[in-house]
């Protein structure tokens, strides 16, 4: 089963919720590190929650190329269609 | 305009310049002598060193210094080359005979550090179609070793063997082939806890994957003979690969890797860590052969492990909010906030006490831990003073109230 990316998108906006101490709107170009100030480690327990929501491994080498929402997203859809 | 290359770290340092000056200084402190395994002079001061790993006081064993003083005598200050070079003397050897007999297994390669012995054996290992499966919870020289090499990297929950079991059970699903090693730590070094091998050895070996298990708190420490938790647990026939460090219960430094499995020797050809860096001085192997022996030879575990349980057992009366059980040698009191931890790190250097402050990220759960590491060398009257000295400033701080007064009359 694949999912289209907007519906992906809002699983992921849902999860984020308990991340988003600021309650600031979510967008695809939302990043993580400046606008949900997350750290590092935040992001890693983040990415554990994604990968047990969307069944599939994350690699934790794809880490630094996913600074926003939108790449979170795409990646996801990709790791889902393969 | 130029970048400046340091402008990364100003958040950093400013965090740093924030911090008192000098001898409050829990990250400038430096020692001006070394009295024995458990007291210095630090600020002119004595003082009981209350975090220093050295779990099993081998630092100034006279055995092993006489060793390592004969070997300095004969071999000099160092070897000035790779062991695959000028760098192996017959000591080096003879050391890695003598941890085969200590872990009585087939193979074993001796590193100039655990860190590299991680980096090197994780990062070549696990190759580019492999994956490479840690704990949140571990080590910065296990997360470079994943860093360097070309393995995916995936992270499970720490301790958690249901976590693993699904995150195996993914990368079987996807990549029935791939060669999987999960690595592990025998007991985690900032709250002690030991790792449940049976159940996470178990999940491993049904997904067909490698475990490594990082046992550089707990030689000496846990086990019969005093092998590791590996052995405690009795899954030493589970473990493919025993990673350790001779700078804790060894009182020295170096590291290593253990192993039965049959092309073993075959890392010393192709793990950079192992091969383009010198090798360990003479009487660094010298001692270090020695301490395993004694290691092997003699019981002090009870000794350290009731010196924990009195500190750990202690502290929690008192009314400190612990992190630790005392079932291992660790004993951590966890402060709610950074600012106080550094006090209490500060006030306790004082009065004469040295602990380990440990921040985060390289705290689990993003805690202050005033984390001490017992000694078997340790006397209860040292126990005692640090116990008495974590209370008078538990309450300068006011971290401890009422309920001290009334339990201390
Ligand atoms: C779990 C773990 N592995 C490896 C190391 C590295 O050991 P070494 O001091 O020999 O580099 C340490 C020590 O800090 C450790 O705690």
């Amino acid at each position: 089963m694949t999912q289209n990316v907007d519906e992906i998108f809002e699983r992921i906006c849902t999860l984020l919720k308990p991340f988003n101490k600021k309650d600031i709107a979510i967008g695809k170009d939302t990043t993580f590190s400046i606008d949900l100030e997350l750290d590092s480690l935040t992001v890693m327990d983040m990415l554990s929650e994604i990968e047990d929501e969307f069944d599939i491994t994350i690699p934790l080498n794809m880490l630094p190329d996913l600074e926003t929402v939108g790449q979170f997203t795409d990646a996801v859809h990709k790791l889902l269609s393969e | 305009m130029t970048l400046d290359l340091f402008e990364k770290f100003d958040p950093i340092l400013n965090d740093y310049n924030s911090l008192p000056d000098g001898a409050e200084n829990p990250f400038t402190v430096s020692m001006e002598k070394v009295l024995s395994p458990t007291t210095a002079i630090i600020n002119g001061r004595e003082t009981i060193l209350a975090g220093t790993n050295n779990y099993m006081g081998m630092t100034f064993n006279p055995e092993c210094m006489a060793a390592a003083q004969e070997a300095l005598t004969d071999f000099g200050t160092g070897t000035t080359g790779s062991r695959v070079l000028n760098g192996t003397y017959n000591s080096h050897k003879q050391l890695e005979e003598t941890l085969k007999e200590f872990y009585d297994c087939q193979h074993a390669i001796v590193f100039s550090t655990g860190y590299q012995a991680n980096l090197g054996v994780i990062a070549t290992l696990a190759g580019p179609k492999d994956y490479v499966v840690i704990d949140t919870d571990s080590h910065a020289s296990i997360y470079d070793g994943c860093a360097m090499g070309n393995a995916t990297v995936v992270r499970f929950k720490h301790n958690d063997p249901d976590n693993l079991d699904k995150r195996l059970n993914r990368i079987r699903r996807d990549d029935p082939e791939a060669g999987i090693l999960v690595v592990l730590e025998g007991v985690y070094s900032m709250l002690g806890d030991q790792a449940p091998l049976k159940e996470l050895t178990r999940i491993s070996k049904k997904h067909n994957a490698y475990v490594l298990v990082d046992e550089a708190h707990s030689i000496g420490v846990f086990g019969e003979t005093g092998r590791g938790v590996a052995q405690e647990q009795d899954v030493e026939d589970q473990v493919d690969f025993i990673i350790g460090t001779f700078s804790k219960s060894v009182g020295t430094i170096g590291g290593y890797c253990v192993s039965n499995h049959p092309k073993f020797e075959a890392l010393r050809l192709v793990c950079r860590p192992y091969i383009f860096t010198a090798s360990l001085p003479p009487s660094v192997v010298a001692s270090a052969t020695k301490a395993l022996e004694l290691i092997a030879s003699t019981n002090l575990r009870s000794k350290l492990l009731d010196n924990s349980m009195r500190l750990n057992k202690g502290l929690c009366d008192v009314g400190f909010n612990m992190g630790t059980t005392g079932e291992s040698p660790i004993a951590a009191i966890v402060i709610d906030d950074q600012d106080t931890a550094i006090a209490f790190w500060g006030e306790m250097i004082k009065e004469g006490v040295y602990v380990n402050l440990a921040l985060p990220p390289a705290t689990p759960n993003r805690m202050n831990l005033m984390r001490c590491s017992l000694s078997a060398a340790h006397s209860f009257a040292q126990i005692d003073f640090m116990l008495e000295k974590f209370t008078l400033v538990g309450k300068r701080l006011g971290i401890l109230q009422d309920k001290v007064a009334s339990l201390t009359g």
